[in-house]
């Protein structure tokens, strides 16, 4: 009994897929494109949890090296991301995901 | 004990996450969003990911959060948009039954391959060794040893990134010819 109280990293696994499935259905849903971007940084706390999960189950350090890399190229997306929002939303106020095509300038 | 802080933290997690999809201000978004990133940090830290639980909280809730928060006020769109709009029908019914679908496949497959996953040793954790920085020397003999030529094109990718939203987001000052500069 007592040892089913402790969380083991099935546990987490399923809570890393349900967050990312939270994140899928916000990009699907929202149409505000920062926050479709807020919910692609919840799809990547959802991998980077089972990546750090995982890298305790095996006892490998590899893991937490690659969540390491992970942020890194999250925070490069997150600038540029919100670089191209914000010169469409200087281009056209109040612009959703549909807008995009002014992409093409 | 261990059960506590998981149950504590999941429903961090979670409450966060559902409360950046449902929220119609893109502040209270970015506010649940903090949620999210610190229940995921509480869960670094009881994975013994000690290094990565505090990189999380600088770069994450830090830096990132804040500059959706400056993006979202520089651009004025603070306020609260209509979610009742549906620019497609049954966009949103077949998003949640992609959404249940994926979640109901990984967690399937998570469960039946519980016992198939490897045990393998345990890392070096200060319960272990009692030494409480071996976590990040760890990690740092991870990074700067295996993965240096990685570690050292994250340097280049950064520097344009940085270049690239400059570009993206400078002005160009009308009468101005283009490719001089200014």
């Amino acid at each position: 009994m007592l040892a089913a109280a402790t969380p083991t990293t099935t546990w987490y696994l399923i809570l890393a897929a349900l967050l990312f499935a939270v994140g899928a259905v916000g990009v699907l849903v929202r149409r505000n494109p920062l926050v479709m971007f807020m919910c692609i940084e919840l799809m990547l706390n959802a991998v980077n949890l089972s990546f750090v999960a995982l890298a305790k189950r095996l006892g490998d350090i590899g893991g937490q090296t690659t969540v390491f890399f992970v942020m890194v190229v999250a925070a490069a997306e997150v600038v540029v991301g919100l670089g191209i929002i914000v010169s469409i939303m200087r281009r056209r106020p109040g612009a959703t995901a549909d807008d995009v095509a002014e992409l093409k300038g | 004990m261990e059960l506590v802080v998981f149950v504590i933290a999941a429903a961090m997690v979670l409450v966060g996450g559902v409360g950046v999809i449902v929220r119609s201000n893109p502040v209270h978004a970015a506010l649940s969003l903090i949620l999210t990133l610190f229940g995921v940090a509480v869960m670094f830290v009881s994975l013994e990911a000690h290094f990565i639980a505090a990189v999380q909280v600088i770069v994450y809730a830090g830096a990132i959060v804040v500059l959706f928060l400056f993006v979202i006020m520089l651009l004025g769109v603070d306020r609260a948009e209509d979610l009742r709009t549906e620019p497609f029908r049954l966009q949103r019914p077949l998003a949640a039954v992609l959404g249940l679908g994926t979640a109901g496949l990984v967690i399937a497959a998570v469960v039946s391959a519980r016992d198939a996953i490897g045990e393998g040793g345990a890392l070096s954790t200060p319960d272990a060794t009692g030494d409480g920085d071996s976590n990040i020397r760890e990690l740092a003999r991870s990074v700067f040893g295996d993965y240096v030529v990685a570690f050292e094109l994250t340097s280049v990718l950064l520097v344009v990134a940085v270049v690239g939203t400059v570009m993206l987001t400078r002005r160009i000052k009308s009468g101005a010819k283009s490719g001089t500069g200014e």
